[in-house]
């Protein structure tokens, strides 16, 4: 009977979800009490989920991609260059917006295709590298427009069905990105938790010789993990620009650090080999709702970064914990 | 022929990396149900006569054959083709993924049609626990266990049931008991029997003459990249092994030295 119980909680505690659900309950709970009706009715769950439907839908791939022991910092600079894309090309050259949104998307899937490559043919640690790659394709960016538009913003004018299916607002207050968020997360988590496919990621993240010589194509791997992220970063640079009907060459920046705090709420080990897509989603929503909350509660915003930084290391600190009863549960017969 | 032809033979197998030998005309031969100890210190050139064997570096000069015949691994996943897995020392496999799904790195079992196979988790557990438990490890009962959460030694058995399981005929074992406790080591070796009473061809590299005689049927010892001894179950005692290891210099008498020391310390070593 108590054995039973046991076994459940192990079961339990060895979801890497765990950790990241408990967290996202307080912290709701903190800014719930703080936040008062305001933060409890529409206003406030649109402003947190239309900030983690952004964050998100890069966290996820950046979630793959450091599962499988990886990081890609060129998210940052992918975001811009793909909003850019679409407004150069639909908007300062007038082309049909079908062609400008498949250009934009098609940046960001090569850019990941180069990292991939790099990070798979060099022995340089994928961190170096693809900061290195962030700051080659935020000079193109910035070069190429100036040199085309001659200015760093572009403006361009969507028609009301690419407004509808990127850039509308339900209610003016729920971006229809949260619903694309979703359907990223239930198309990642098939592939990370259904499919074979997710198990190579985190046999390459546990260990990447005996995954491959397990037979397990490392190198294409690496770099489709790469260019899923470039997409994903993409398709929100996409959809930034039609919603504010204009880009800037120097959106995106925050994001970079922002999918990373996210993945790592989320219970995904840092140095690869465990995590879940579910735990990724509940990190981007406790992330995303101590970013938010912090306005619908009585404290000072400018202090707001001291909890995130908390919450980041609280978060550190109970994966590790949790994964360490992961590891033990069951294992105490010897 | 009277004789079944070896699973795998070296012959004068040379490997330079650049101007530097590694391995000297190298000849080894391997049978089916018979265990090879490969004994040799810290550098004698046992890993890379490992990773030679394991398709990882063709051998600069020489041949090897299988079954008779000549063959060139294109790389390890050829050789692992051809029935040649390696086992490492702290298993080879992966701490924080379940056994399930650890045993089926690369060949996952699936279910449902066309882009909707999904992972068959329970098919996955229930074959990987089988065969672990076939094995005579009886503990390991739930597939969905971190592998992270096994012992040394339970490692060890999933990592060559596995091997064995995946049609292996030539058992590489790389170092299995060098980081275990003395009960733990003893699981391994006899996984090693069981592993020879099967039919399989089994290479095991130590450094622990004990362990090499408690199983070995046949023992190679490497000094230097060289053959310095190839000889048959009891045709050398442990003390002569150990001597041949390091370099035939009398380890044994040290040791015995050492022994005689100790006893009449009442079991202390002599202070450095």
């Amino acid at each position: 009977m108590t054995a039973g119980v046991f076994r459940g909680l192990g079961r339990f505690a060895q979801r890497p979800e765990t950790g990241s659900f408990v967290g996202l309950i307080v912290t709701y709970a903190f800014f719930a009490i703080l936040g008062g009706r305001l933060f409890l009715g529409a206003p406030g769950w649109s402003s947190w989920l239309n900030m983690a439907a952004e964050v998100g839908i890069v966290a996820l791939p950046v979630g793959l991609l450091m599962i499988a022991g990886e990081l890609d910092i060129s998210v940052g600079s992918v975001l811009p260059a793909a909003s850019l894309t679409v407004a150069i090309l639909s908007g300062h050259y007038k082309l049909p917006i079908a062609l400008g949104i498949a250009g934009g998307l098609l940046v960001g899937v090569a850019v990941g295709f180069v990292n991939g490559l790099l990070v798979t043919r060099t022995r340089i640690p994928s961190l170096i590298l693809t900061i290195g790659t962030m700051f080659a394709v935020m000079g193109l960016t910035l070069g190429f427009t100036i040199m085309i538009a001659g200015s760093t913003g572009v403006f361009i004018v969507p028609d009301p069905l690419t407004k509808a299916l990127f850039g509308a607002a339900l209610g003016g207050m729920f971006q229809v990105g949260i619903f694309w968020w979703a359907g990223f997360a239930a198309i990642i988590y098939a592939l990370l938790h259904l499919s074979p496919w997710g198990n190579w990621i985190f046999a390459l993240g546990g260990d990447r010789d005996s995954a491959r010589n397990a037979g397990i194509p490392t190198q294409r791997l690496t770099i489709q993990l790469y260019m899923l992220s470039g997409f994903a970063a993409a398709f929100v640079g996409v959809m930034q620009v039609i919603t504010f009907g204009s880009a800037q060459v120097a959106a995106g920046s925050s994001f970079i650090f922002n999918s990373i705090m996210c993945v790592v709420i989320g219970g995904v080990l840092l140095t690869g080999g465990a995590g879940s897509v579910i735990g990724i989603v509940l990190g981007t929503m406790t992330f995303a709702i101590v970013n938010q909350g912090i306005f619908f509660s009585s404290l000072n915003p400018d202090f707001g970064s001291i909890i995130i930084g908390a919450l980041l290391l609280a978060a550190v600190l109970s994966n590790d914990t949790f994964r360490a009863l992961a590891m033990n549960y069951a294992g105490k017969k010897t | 022929m009277t004789e079944e032809a070896p699973v795998l033979e070296l012959r004068q197998v040379d490997k330079s990396f650049g101007p530097i030998d590694v391995l000297h005309e190298i000849s080894l031969t391997v049978r089916a149900g018979e265990v090879l100890c490969l004994l040799g210190d810290n550098g004698a050139g046992k890993s890379t006569l490992i990773k030679t064997l394991a398709g990882v570096h063709p051998p600069t000069r020489g041949e090897i054959l299988m079954d008779g015949r000549p063959v060139h691994f294109s790389g390890p996943k050829d050789a692992g083709d051809r029935g040649i897995a390696t086992v490492h020392q702290f298993g080879g496999t992966f701490p924080l993924m379940s056994i399930g799904r650890s045993f089926f790195v690369g060949v996952e079992p699936t279910k449902g049609w066309g882009p909707f196979k999904v992972f068959d988790r329970k098919k996955a557990n229930e074959i990987a626990v089988q065969a672990v438990q076939s094995f005579g490890i009886t503990r390991i009962d739930d597939g969905d266990r971190l592998v992270g959460g096994l012992s040394g030694g339970e490692r060890q058995s999933l990592a060559i049931a596995r091997a064995v399981h995946f049609g292996a005929r030539v058992l590489i074992l790389d170092e299995p008991t060098a980081a275990l406790g003395v009960k733990q080591a003893s699981h391994v070796l006899r996984i090693v029997l069981e592993a020879k009473r099967r039919g399989l061809a089994v290479i095991f590299i130590t450094h622990q003459v004990m362990h090499a005689m408690a199983v070995g049927d046949h023992f190679a010892v490497l000094i230097r990249g060289a053959l310095a001894a190839n000889f048959r179950k009891g045709e050398k005692t442990r003390e002569e092994i150990t001597d041949l290891m390091a370099g035939g210099e009398a380890m044994a008498g040290l040791e015995a030295s050492l022994e005689t020391y100790m006893q009449s310390h009442e079991g202390h070593p002599p202070s450095a």
